[in-house]
């Protein structure tokens, strides 16, 4: 069953896997060399300071020189702000901010400035840029440099949040940030950067706003986007075979996120999970399930479930953070107690 | 009138005819000030103003260095710096009405206004955000090499928000063509400069930034021109950024309506008394470069066009309610 469904929306896809870092830095590479309007710039991101503290933009600036890629101080309000200037004169920017924690000290610019010059200036103005950012917890890393913060960028008007979970919908959905004429904030986890999978034709788009069906089923839809894709279909499987079938939906962007996919595949299941690493108090799962419910409330089997991050700073020690986000084993369990409940 | 000009080459002093389009701005920039506050007092017009008043001669003496192609940012208390820049009064007020003929649509308002045509790429309403932007703009004209210059506005008080010290800081490094024209009005909304500044004046922190730094008295329209000259002249050289700190006075509390009981009496007093606009006035006059008639003709021509601007921008239609949808995106997602 799976490999029927892995290939979904898939097509002409590479022989030879590659790391999902690999697949960003593809998708940078191709576009840099499609569009010559096209930037890399923020912390350490050019060779001589090694392509990024994780080498994801590594290579870039031999390839393209030091003005089209280039290093910056740490100075996030300058760094994103540089990013909106230089797209309001036409060119395409790729800025980093190394954590998504650091995006707090941009936060002027990507809300009040990035996110609203297209409707305070009705329309006289956009800014298309892309701010890539990276997070997660399974890191080590602790409470200031791991956590997802996405449903804040999802609730600014303007603002496109994606968040991809394979090599593929890297490449794809960077590659449709870059052309994207608004802002979109692109997430990238840090556990699964070295996540092996096929890449794509280069040049393939995937179109932000487009869910993907990671695997099909007929019992409940959980539905999730980032690392938690990795989970749901580790859960989907162990669901597997105690005769559950999970659907599992990989959302791929969530501001905007595929509402007809989700309501497609609940009309059909009749039962929905939302699953995500970030908190649950006014997270994107409350908005998800909010919408299920208004949507499907007499055709639901029984109510949406929701799992998220731990309500804390993202722990330190090995046991706590290990306990932090959903994994496989607790999602199958969800499932179980969802299906239980309903006597 | 003295001047304080500082040392320049030849050439740094304005010809009549440049003189005159400086006055032309600068009396363009008060005559639209006290129509405003007249119109708003009055009840015809209900916005938030930010008066610019005794800050005139600031822009008006960079403005006539610049070109619709150059670039600016400003702030708030930015319709000055958006005057002198070429901003067509009907836009202007059809903004500050929130009628669809406005600049923005009537969606922005006074603290958003935008005119790309004119250069006037971003008004923001956050203290000190426009310098970040502004780099990125010149970042463009240093990748283009394309000799434009990015005008950075903002007060005293925006000196003390990370975002200025971010971005002198890369300005720096990078060597962008931008001019950062700090308008020290001697108060940051309520508070006056020395309880909330460290430094003596805003330009000693130029050389921790390892870049120009000069101190000009912005009421002076020939050390204005001079300083600004010179700073565009660097930047479009590709030499790199300048700070001037443009000395001035707020002649308003900071939001009109305000009772501005914090600002001292006396100090308010004779900045009123040394009003920038009808000094550069007499003094135009008294060197023989124009008649008091021909001056007479350029501010006559302007109230007209505030007469006209005006009635246009209330008699303009609201936007329609379908613009809540339009303009958040490229496309209005479901």
């Amino acid at each position: 069953m799976g490999s029927e469904t892995e290939t979904l929306d898939r097509p002409g896809t590479s022989a030879k896997p590659v790391t999902l870092r690999e697949g960003i830095n593809r998708a940078l590479g191709d576009a840099m060399a499609d569009n010559g309007k096209v930037l890399v710039f923020g912390e350490d991101v050019a060779d001589r300071e090694e392509g990024g503290v994780l080498g994801v933009t590594m290579g870039l600036s031999g390839r393209f020189g030091d003005e089209r890629v280039r290093s910056t101080p740490i100075s996030e309000q300058a760094i994103i702000g540089a990013a909106i200037g230089v797209s309001l004169r036409g060119y395409r920017p790729v800025a980093e901010i190394m954590l998504m924690n650091f995006t707090t000290v941009a936060m002027d610019m990507i809300v009040n400035h990035a996110a609203k010059l297209r409707f305070m200036s009705g329309g006289q103005t956009h800014v298309p840029i892309v701010i890539r950012t990276m997070t997660g917890s399974g890191f080590a890393n602790g409470g200031q440099h791991s956590d997802y913060l996405e449903g804040w960028f999802a609730h600014t008007a303007g603002m496109k949040v994606v968040c991809p979970s394979s090599p593929a919908d890297a490449y794809g959905l960077m590659r449709s940030a870059i052309d994207d004429p608004d802002p979109v904030l692109f997430i990238e986890n840090l556990l699964s950067y070295t996540l092996q999978g096929p890449l794509p034709e280069p040049g393939l788009r995937v179109p932000i706003g487009k869910g993907r069906i990671v695997q099909a089923g007929r019992d409940i839809t959980i539905v999730t986007y980032a690392r938690m894709v990795q989970e749901s279909e580790k859960a989907a499987v162990a669901l597997a075979a105690e005769g559950i079938a999970a659907e599992v939906i990989d959302l791929r962007s969530i501001q905007p996120w595929d509402r007809d996919l989700v309501l497609s595949s609940v009309r059909r299941t009749g039962r929905a999970l939302v699953v995500h690493e970030a908190a649950l108090p006014f997270g994107p799962a409350g908005e998800i399930s909010s919408t299920i419910h208004e949507a499907l409330f007499h055709s639901l089997k029984g109510p949406v479930g929701r799992m998220g991050g731990a309500f804390c700073a993202v722990p330190f020690s090995r046991p706590l953070e290990a306990a932090f986000a959903p994994h496989a084993e607790t999602i199958a369990g969800k499932v179980r107690d969802m299906l239980a409940s309903e006597g | 009138m003295t001047t304080q000009c500082p040392q320049d080459e030849s050439g740094a002093s304005p010809d009549a005819a440049t003189l005159i389009d400086m006055y032309r701005r600068a009396t363009l920039i008060k005559q639209n000030d006290e129509r405003t506050r007249k119109v708003v007092k009055s009840g015809r017009l209900i916005m938030p103003y930010y008066s610019p008043r005794g800050q005139e001669i600031i822009p008006s003496a960079i403005s006539v260095h610049l070109t619709d192609a150059d670039f600016i940012c400003t702030i708030y208390r930015g319709i000055h710096d958006m005057l002198a820049k070429g901003l067509p009064l009907r836009d202007l007020w059809a903004e500050l009405a929130g009628r669809v003929t406005g600049t923005c649509k009537g969606k922005g308002g006074p603290m958003h206004l935008t005119c790309p045509a004119k250069g006037i790429m971003v008004t923001t309403g956050i203290v000190g955000s426009s310098m970040p932007i502004a780099n990125g703009l010149a970042w463009a004209s240093h990748l283009e090499q394309d000799g434009l210059v990015t005008i950075a506005y903002f007060g005293d008080g925006a000196s003390n928000i990370g975002a200025f010290h971010e971005a002198l800081n890369l300005a720096s490094v990078w060597k962008l063509p931008v001019v950062f024209v700090c308008q020290n009005n001697r108060y940051a909304e309520h508070t006056s400069y020395e309880k909330g500044t460290s430094a003596k004046q805003i330009v000693d922190r130029a050389p921790g930034y390892a870049m120009r730094g000069v101190r000009v008295d912005g009421n002076d329209p020939l050390a204005m021109y001079a300083a600004a000259r010179q700073a565009i002249g660097h930047a479009r050289a590709g030499e790199g950024p300048t700070l001037i700190e443009a000395m001035t006075f707020r002649f308003h509390g900071h939001l009109l309506g305000d009772m501005d009981g914090y600002m001292d009496k006396d100090e308010k007093a004779a900045a009123i008394a040394a009003d920038p606009v009808p000094r550069f006035r007499a003094w135009l006059i008294e060197q023989g470069h124009v008649s008091d008639a021909d001056l007479a003709v350029i501010e006559a021509e302007i109230e007209a066009a505030l007469d006209d601007a005006v009635e246009f921008a209330i008699n303009s239609p609201f936007p329609g309610l379908e613009e809540l949808d339009r303009d958040v995106y490229a496309e209005e997602m479901a």
